[in-house]
């Protein structure tokens, strides 16, 4: 076991050395934290490919340069990373110390399963935690996501993704069209901007079955729509989701490029990139490929909104990212603070500025000085810092997500082949409700 | 050391109680055997065993397996998703199987008789086989695309209105298949013309004396000695074609919908997907039994052939 008590002179010590390093160049971290308590330990890093674990390891050798700690990390796509992470953690004996997790597929799976160290007493310790990481400082949804029934915290918030609204200025203006506030000036918009014969479309979205459920759950959200009853039933055949339904059934067939049915982020993206489709609703976190004029033939063109509101409420669909530490690890003190580097303010600051993601800490996102910093258009900031007010968790809170989002996903995507909304819906929910029982009393 | 001069009964009686001992012991090539042995248990007996007695468990990974007999067996025919799978698997394999095997035969054919550049063109013709389906694939989606794809831009040349491809229930399949046949079309080529090159010159001289047209010539000559190499080929693309994966899934991963998802792809999202090895151990097990009986039906129907050929050369 390691000393974790920390005497008058390697505080002093630790604080001259943090001073010297801001000195030296590096960007600043809490100088009151000793982060060299646990140098010469090596820990692993398991992260999901993306700007997020990307900016982890590009900035890992800083990491080392603070803490004294080396760090292996893998990166892996998502898809696979979600597979190895579950089957490693499953063994007991997984390979890596940190996790980085998607909270929206695995909050409950981790927490039944017991998988993550509990972080709440770290969180407490002034020796481990720097001052200005503090529990209040994370958005409501960020604690929502990171702790249990228990209110322990089991992670440590990291980055949010919020629905926004990306809107072609160039096609709107051509047509004469005004930014839609409602789902109803929305589907008006999306008629008059859409024109087949020139290759241009009115609206573009995820179709693909499981993906489009992200798309979906924003427009069930805004018609009123909740995942759960109190006994935990899901709610997925109800009028909001039938109403949702048949507006994502008119967008995508009346008024969107042919084949959406196929189409994931990625084709979705490229249709609105290509100046094909004059509005496309997706994570925030897409800016920066829409910006960058290597890639996209309308970077500043393109505006940023808040999703219209639906008539019920107008909420912004959230998914969230975390990192943890595994329970079995041996070394949690180095991984903590590599948790805490990761969410620490200059890092966050790195993921806003370059518009790779958004820090649940409000800290980094009231500070002038790091939203000066941001490189993307203002009014992306603005649908960022709108949406946060707005947000509401995008998938509920179950362990089979993944069922979830492929049956009701499947049912979607029949619908865009002419399927009547409510059948659909009903049978994907009978399909659906078996399993969600089997999995809750497991 | 052996004494030559001991008497013959001695020797014999010696003998006896040698065989008797022998006879008793384990035989003495056993030690040769065990690393075989061990291996088979190993990798094929344990894994199959295993994968039974985990179809016989309620088994989600997180929790602790609970037994439950045949309950995963029960829920097979009720889901309705596995069961659109067969279907679409049989499909998907019968259009795999029998495109190629029209299209290889008939390159088989044409790259048998002599020409100009044969052995660059026929070297040519088998570089699809050779490529990554995964990246084969990735090409394919881009080539698929409504929009910015090169196909229907292809058709737009002819005046053919574009097609949906693999972005649309109807013809997901079909276009799966279109990527697999162009991929494997030169492998029943390249078995084909093995056959035909073995073919002897005596049939074809006697048919060409008795006036036979081409088409009897290739109805009746090459056809029934080219039969072997057609089976063998058929049964390689069908074994293929009923557990192919990487291409399903780097196009579609099953879709639009589930238009496209095989047995094989159902299993992996409920085994590695939603983890239920349980249920996925249970679908294994059927797949299996069906590739069985799919592979049995064609060495049936191979065998018959050989009957015929037999009566009809006696």
């Amino acid at each position: 076991m390691k000393n974790v008590t920390v005497s008058r002179r390697t505080m002093l010590a630790g604080s001259a050395a943090t001073g010297a390093l801001g000195l030296s160049g590096l960007p600043a971290y809490a100088a009151e934290l000793d982060w060299k308590k646990y140098a010469g330990t090596t820990i692993e890093v398991n992260l999901i490919k993306g700007p997020r674990g990307d900016l982890l390891q590009k900035y890992a050798a800083e990491f080392t340069d603070l803490t004294g700690i080396k760090v292996g990390s893998e990166v892996i796509p998502e898809q696979q990373q979600r597979q190895k992470a579950v089957i490693e953690l499953t063994s007991g004996k997984p390979s890596f110390d940190v996790v980085h997790l998607s909270y929206h597929v695995q909050k409950r799976q981790f927490e039944k399963a017991g998988w993550l160290a509990d972080l709440t007493g770290f969180m407490n310790d002034p020796g481990l935690t720097a001052p200005d990481l503090r529990v209040d400082d994370f958005s409501a949804g960020g604690l929502q996501f990171a702790k249990n029934d228990k209110g322990e915290m089991h992670s440590l918030p990291w980055s949010v993704d919020y629905f926004i609204l990306y809107w072609n200025k160039e096609l709107f203006a051509k047509k004469g069209v005004e930014l839609p506030k409602t789902f109803d000036e929305m589907v008006a918009a999306a008629e008059k901007l859409n024109d087949p014969a020139n290759g241009i479309y009115g609206f573009v979205g995820r179709g693909l079955r499981n993906a489009n459920m992200t798309l979906w759950t924003n427009f069930f959200l805004n018609y009123g729509g909740e995942f759960l009853d109190a006994k935990g039933n899901i709610l997925t055949d109800g009028p909001e989701a039938i109403e949702a339904t048949k507006l994502y059934q008119r967008l995508l067939t009346k008024t969107a490029p042919p084949g959406t049915a196929g189409f994931n982020w990625m084709e979705s993206m490229a249709s609105l990139t290509q100046g094909r489709s004059a509005m496309w609703i997706d994570g925030v976190g897409w800016a920066p490929p829409v910006e960058d004029p290597n890639a996209s033939r309308v970077a500043g063109k393109i505006g940023y909104a808040l999703v219209p509101a639906g008539p019920k409420g107008s909420y912004s669909a959230t998914y969230g990212d975390g990192i943890g530490i595994t329970q079995a690890s041996t070394k949690k003190e180095a991984a903590y603070l590599y948790c805490q580097w990761a969410v620490s303010k200059t890092m966050g600051a790195r993921l806003l500025q370059a518009g790779g993601g958004v820090p649940f800490r409000s800290s980094i996102l009231n500070d002038d000085a790091v939203r000066k910093g941001v490189k993307m258009p203002p009014e992306w900031l603005d649908s960022v810092i709108g949406s946060g007010k707005i947000s509401k968790l995008g998938l509920p809170v179950i362990i089979p997500v993944a069922e979830f989002r492929d049956l009701v996903g499947a049912a979607l995507t029949a619908t865009l082949s002419g399927a009547d909304p409510a059948t659909e819906l009903k049978k994907a929910h009978e399909q659906f409700r078996p399993i969600l029982e089997r999995s809750e009393k497991a | 050391m052996i004494e030559t001069g001991a008497p013959a009964s001695a020797l014999s009686a010696q003998r006896d109680t040698d065989a008797v001992v022998v006879a008793w012991r384990p035989p003495s090539y056993w030690p040769f055997v065990v690393p075989a042995l061990v291996v088979v248990l190993a990798v094929i007996v344990f894994p199959w065993a295993f994968t039974i007695w985990m179809s016989l468990h309620e088994w989600k990974i997180g929790a602790a397996p609970a037994f439950s007999g045949l309950a995963n067996y029960a829920r097979l025919p009720t889901d309705q998703r596995f069961v659109e799978s067969v279907g679409h698997t049989l499909f998907y394999t019968a259009l795999s199987v029998i495109l190629p095997l029209i299209l290889g035969t008939l390159a088989a054919v044409l790259f048998n008789t002599r020409f100009p550049l044969r052995g660059f063109l026929r070297g040519l013709f088998i570089l699809p086989m050779m490529a990554t389906p995964v990246a084969i694939a990735l090409v394919w989606t881009m080539m698929f695309h409504p929009q910015l794809g090169v196909l229907n831009y292809l058709l737009s040349l002819v005046g053919i209105p574009p097609q949906l491809w693999v972005f649309h229930p109807t013809t997901a399949i079909a276009s799966l298949v279109l990527v697999e046949t162009w991929q494997w079309t030169p492998l029943v080529m390249l078995i084909v013309l093995g056959g035909l090159a073995s073919i002897p010159a005596e049939p074809y001289e006697s048919a060409v004396i008795d006036g036979a047209t081409p088409w009897q010539i290739f109805r009746y000559v090459s056809a029934p000695l080219i039969a072997p190499f057609l089976f063998i080929a058929a049964m390689i693309r069908m074994i293929d074609a009923v557990k192919s994966f990487d291409i399903i899934f780097a196009i579609t991963q099953g879709g639009p919908g589930t238009a496209s998802e095989t047995i094989n792809l159902y299993l992996y999202s409920v085994a590695f997907v939603y983890y239920d090895v349980g249920y996925a151990s249970a679908i294994v097990v059927v797949f299996f039994i069906l590739i069985i009986a799919l592979a049995g039906a064609l060495l049936l129907l191979r065998q018959r052939t050989h009957w015929n050929d037999a009566g009809g050369s006696a």
